[in-house]
């Protein structure tokens, strides 16, 4: 629960950082919930475990303690692919395809609701 | 537009940052730290309140701060998993935390003396954490700020609880609520203090402001805090121990005493009462541990082995 301590002798910012996936004794879950039934599993944290079940388990005492959900998903983060939001430029460029907007559509008014 | 300036764009437009944008080294190393830390303290800071699990008076009162302590855990886990999307490992910073190159909150190198400091360390310590933290739900970093949307609802159970407990004790017998007084005067002080230094010493601040790692200063934050509590302390009939504490018309807040950075110091550097047994308790439980660990690992690959066959 708190923050600002201040540099401290002995303290050391030094740390290395790397993208790679490996190097924990367990492996890194994403955790997914369902809020109630109807709706989708959103994305609510992450956790490490050993197997799916381990996983399983610590997402419902780590993510569910409050009724937080239905259902969970676990997925191995490694399984997880994704783009990068600048490749994603190129992909939708929802300005230039204004044609795709139901707004830009003029129906006279006669015609009512649609 | 250079990465830089896409960096610095999303975050004049309150957007957030998030795990796989470029950002400038700096930032990311200060956010390392500024997250480690906060988990640090969140796992550190269940021995104190662990220390009175087997001594709560009922049985409510025990399965509350069960759940309580269960909840400082996942806090901790939360914190850990924003720190790893920096690229940086748990176990790494488990090690520096038991190396002590990394700190934790100093509140919690003070002792917990009689079960009215479990409503106190609720009331003070969780009350200036959740004055800190809902200023951190508006961090430009995504992953710390959602981890902190979900601590500040568990929190405020943490505040409210204590807070609770101490109205009970205050209700009750003379030798109770001597107790309750008694907890404030030894928590209050280092309460404040878990604002960090003052501003005009506050090396971090500003470019944690610039980067809006950091909304509000560290004397802002202990300033709302303190109005904000007085008239709770008043609500209990509870006496502050500080005889400078006075409301000030003019500023619209309460004027308090001097804070005591000596000690301070001394308890950020390794000398307070339970600096080296918290890290002591910390280590033997990472390594009594080990074995659990080593064996779930080890029967995860196992089983993955046989049903490959």
């Amino acid at each position: 629960m708190t923050y600002d301590v201040p540099v401290a002798p002995g303290e050391s910012g030094d740390i290395e950082t790397t993208t790679n996936s490996g190097g924990d004794v367990w492996p890194m879950w994403e955790v997914f919930v369902r809020a109630r039934r109807g709706i989708s599993h959103v994305h609510i944290g992450s956790l490490h475990a050993s197997d799916p079940e381990a996983a399983l388990q610590n997402a419902r005492d780590v993510y569910t303690r409050r009724g937080e959900g239905v259902s969970v998903w676990v997925v191995r983060s490694a399984d997880v692919h994704s783009f990068e939001p600048e490749d994603a430029v190129d992909y939708i460029d929802a300005n230039e395809k204004v044609y795709r907007l139901a707004t830009t559509y003029e129906i006279p008014d006669e015609v009512g609701q649609m | 537009m250079t990465p830089e300036e896409r960096f610095d764009a999303v975050v004049a437009a309150e957007d957030k940052i998030e795990p796989t944008d470029w950002m400038p080294e700096g930032y990311r190393k200060t956010l390392i730290r500024q997250i480690a830390q906060h988990a640090h303290s969140e796992i550190i800071g269940m021995q104190p309140e662990g220390n009175w699990i087997t001594r709560a008076p009922t049985l409510h009162r025990k399965a509350i701060l069960m759940a309580k302590v269960q909840d400082e855990a996942g806090h901790g886990l939360y914190l850990y998993a924003a720190a790893e999307t920096l690229g940086v490992k748990r176990d790494q910073l488990q090690e520096l935390l038991h190396q002590g190159k990394h700190k934790y909150s100093s509140i919690f190198n003070y002792p917990t003396l009689s079960w009215s400091d479990m409503g106190a360390i609720g009331w003070l310590v969780d009350g200036a954490a959740i004055t800190n933290q809902v200023m951190l739900t508006r961090c430009s970093y995504g992953p710390y700020a959602r981890a902190m949307v979900r601590i500040c609802k568990e929190e405020s159970f943490h505040q409210r609880q204590g807070y609770e407990l101490l109205i009970r004790l205050c209700q009750g017998t003379p030798e109770q609520k001597a107790m309750a007084q008694d907890s404030l005067n030894r928590w209050w002080w280092p309460a404040l203090m878990m604002f960090g230094p003052p501003d005009s010493e506050s090396t971090h601040t500003e470019q944690s402001m610039t980067w809006k790692i950091k909304r509000v200063t560290n004397d802002d934050l202990r300033q709302q805090f303190v109005d904000m509590t007085v008239p709770q302390a008043e609500y209990l009939g509870l006496e502050i121990p500080d005889p400078e504490l006075t409301w000030n018309e003019g500023r619209g807040h309460y004027d308090f005493g001097p804070i005591d950075w000596e000690e301070f110091w001394a308890v950020v550097k390794g000398n307070g009462p339970m600096n080296r047994e918290r890290i002591e308790h910390k280590l033997k439980a990472w390594e009594d541990g080990a074995w659990v660990r080593e064996a779930a690992a080890a029967h995860a690959i196992k089983k993955t082995a046989r049903s490959a066959a």
